[in-house]
């Protein structure tokens, strides 16, 4: 376990999965791609909710991502893929530090529900932008990579894996170093209980910031891989079903384990597409029980499953009374 | 003037229906703390129940006036009996859990709703505007409004007294005011809370199926009606205060004027001027306009 959560190591991983990607079969690959990029979104759900916040808006950063992307691409005609991964990143960082200070203030639901009043407010305003395609949101050209357009569909797909594969490999490597780190276990303390951190002279208040804002980086690169696997984006991207999505991939995966995210991220992708293919138009019937089946048994996410079993006797203690309001998912 | 008046009506018109979903919302959270996701496929389902027995009725050719109270019981006896099976099969194995994972699991059936009513009735919009043209036009002024419309509003409010009555006048009312208070001290007392639970929750997803029905003479009844409702009753709810029955009222009438005085003045802006005016009542009251700040433990 400690050899493999090593940072090389994990960056031998990504590089092995990048490589696996040469061997998979098409249908796989652009599965596998569209698993990566919602991971990464997912990814700063759980790195927000080890706060003790959910938030139910990543949509907002989500689809600002994936607009300012666009935007550059058609007006600039920058359409290289790392480039773009990049700026999507920045812009929704940058709105994060606007947003993430003022709505940190908050805990447990009404933070949920103030980011789920953000993102509904970035919805309401793209459906009506006609400027910018209105509900039918626009096209995107093809993105390239350092110079090389990929005409072949399977280099072509085979490009986009990999990126995604290695931005959302890079920032799950990232996020397994700031978990361990002195302010990422600071906020599970806050998750335990922000007053007490306050009292200890630490500033909640900064830290759920932070975390707000690394989400936020995370969603706008995830706007811009599933962009450029779209090539097309809507106002869709920004509403609360499509953040509800992303929350339950990271409910699915718990929030102690990086690696469970991409198993969870895989098994709803998994999930959508065999049920797509053998009860049409019930997907969301089969996600609703796989929902209801994870929360019922597997009440810590995928995670627990290998997480817990090598911390046993080592479980923090029980939350004091009357903070549970503000616990996440267990 | 004229706007003006035309905004006023519209706007109640709009937050009446709106406040009959909210109101049931509201007691939900209040009773058993769950933001219930589901409460918008109830508000589908009520409406399609509506549709179904409406179409069922003008087949027969009994009349309109008939099928109009058929619908509302209908809507709203499938609804009691469906939300009290759903709190004592399902919720009751996720009580004690945190607020959050409740809310997934309520997000978990509002998706197994979506679908369980597109496999029922199917993804075609379905009208069924009989009843709609029970009650003629009226006019107003210089103004011709349809009767079904206006009479959402007296019964809105009549919903709105009746369960502020049912709260604070009855025995049951105090019983589960009590359990809305402290759960713990009043199953100490000998309140049997699991009832109340299941009855309370059973009830707030009567008064959303309900709403449903109401509408379903307005607009066709196709999928997605959920998804949009239930974003719109959580603003009010939110914008009023959770558990709040005069906050619910107050959220609906600034919404639906907001979202009236948007449509008449500012077109562009209809759909997010709700959600500007709930965020911004989060930031300065994130509790909501009727709700005290409850102390915490630390």
């Amino acid at each position: 376990m400690k050899l493999l959560s090593h940072p090389l190591s994990m960056l031998g991983i990504v590089l092995a999965f990048v490589l696996l990607g040469r061997v998979l079969p098409a249908w796989t690959l652009s599965l596998a791609t569209v698993a990566a990029s919602n991971s990464l979104i997912a990814l700063g759900i759980v790195v927000l909710a080890r706060t003790g916040n959910v938030s139910f808006g990543q949509g907002l950063f989500y689809a600002a991502g994936g607009y300012g992307v666009a935007l550059i691409a058609n007006r600039f005609g920058l359409t290289d893929a790392v480039a773009q991964v990049i700026i999507g990143a920045v812009c929704s960082g940058i709105l994060g530090l606007i947003i993430g200070p003022l709505i940190a203030r908050y805990t447990g639901i009404f933070f949920g529900m103030l980011t789920l009043a953000l993102s509904m407010v970035f919805y309401g305003a793209l459906v009506k932008t006609t400027a910018l395609g209105g509900s039918d949101g626009f096209n995107v050209v093809r993105p390239s990579l350092f110079g090389t357009v990929f005409t072949n569909p399977r280099e072509a797909d085979f490009m986009l894996y990999a990126v995604s594969v290695i931005a959302t490999g890079l920032a799950g490597i990232g996020a397994t170093i700031y978990f361990r780190s002195e302010l990422g276990l600071m906020s599970l303390a806050v998750r335990a209980n922000n007053l007490r951190v306050e009292y200890l002279g630490i500033s909640a208040h900064r830290i759920v910031t932070i975390n707000f804002v690394i989400a936020a980086t995370f969603a706008g690169a995830s706007g811009a891989l599933s962009l450029m696997a779209q090539r097309h984006i809507d106002p869709q991207f920004a509403y609360w079903t499509t953040s509800g999505e992303f929350v339950f991939v990271a409910i699915l995966a718990g929030y102690q384990s990086v690696a469970a995210v991409f198993v969870a991220s895989l098994a709803l992708e998994l999930v959508r597409s065999f049920s797509n293919l053998y009860l049409p138009n019930t997907w969301q019937l089969v996600l609703g029980a796989f929902l209801l089946a994870v929360i019922l048994f597997l009440p810590r996410g995928i995670g627990s499953l290998w997480s817990s079993a090598s911390r046993k006797g080592k479980e923090p203690d029980a939350p004091a009374p009357g903070t549970a309001a503000t616990e996440p998912a267990e | 003037m004229s706007l003006f008046f035309t905004i006023v009506i519209d706007g109640l018109i709009e937050a009446s229906w709106l406040f009959v979903v909210a109101l049931g919302l509201t007691l939900v959270f209040g009773v058993l703390k769950i933001l219930n996701i589901a409460h918008g496929g109830f508000y589908a389902l009520g409406a399609y129940i509506a549709a179904t027995v409406v179409t069922l009725f003008a087949a027969k050719g009994l009349p309109p006036a008939l099928s109009f109270v058929a619908m509302l019981l209908a809507a709203a006896f499938v609804a009691l009996a469906v939300g009290a099976m759903l709190e004592r099969g399902l919720l009751k194995m996720f009580y004690g859990r945190d607020e959050v994972v409740l809310l997934l699991v309520t997000y978990a059936v509002f998706l197994l709703l979506e679908d369980i009513t597109k496999l029922i009735w199917g993804v075609n919009p379905i009208l069924a505007t009989q009843p709609y043209e029970l009650f003629g036009n009226v006019s107003l002024g210089r103004l011709f409004y349809v009767g079904y419309d206006l009479m959402l509003i007296p019964i809105a409010i009549v919903s709105g007294l009746g369960v502020w009555y049912g709260l604070n006048r009855t025995v049951t009312g105090k019983i589960v005011s009590a359990v809305i208070h402290n759960a713990e001290m009043s199953a100490s007392m000998g309140v049997k809370v699991n009832r109340i639970y299941a009855f309370a929750f059973a009830f707030g997803l009567m008064l959303a199926a309900f709403a449903g029905a109401l509408t379903a003479p307005k607009i066709s009844v196709q999928p997605g009606l959920s998804s949009d409702v239930i974003i719109l009753s959580f603003a009010i709810v939110v914008i009023g205060g959770l558990g709040s029955v005069e906050g619910a009222a107050i959220g609906a009438v600034l919404v639906g004027l907001a979202r009236a005085t948007s449509v008449h003045l500012f077109p562009q802006g209809e759909l997010f001027v709700i959600y500007l005016i709930m965020a911004g009542v989060l930031l300065i009251r994130p509790e909501g306009l009727f709700q005290r700040e409850t102390a915490r433990r630390i």
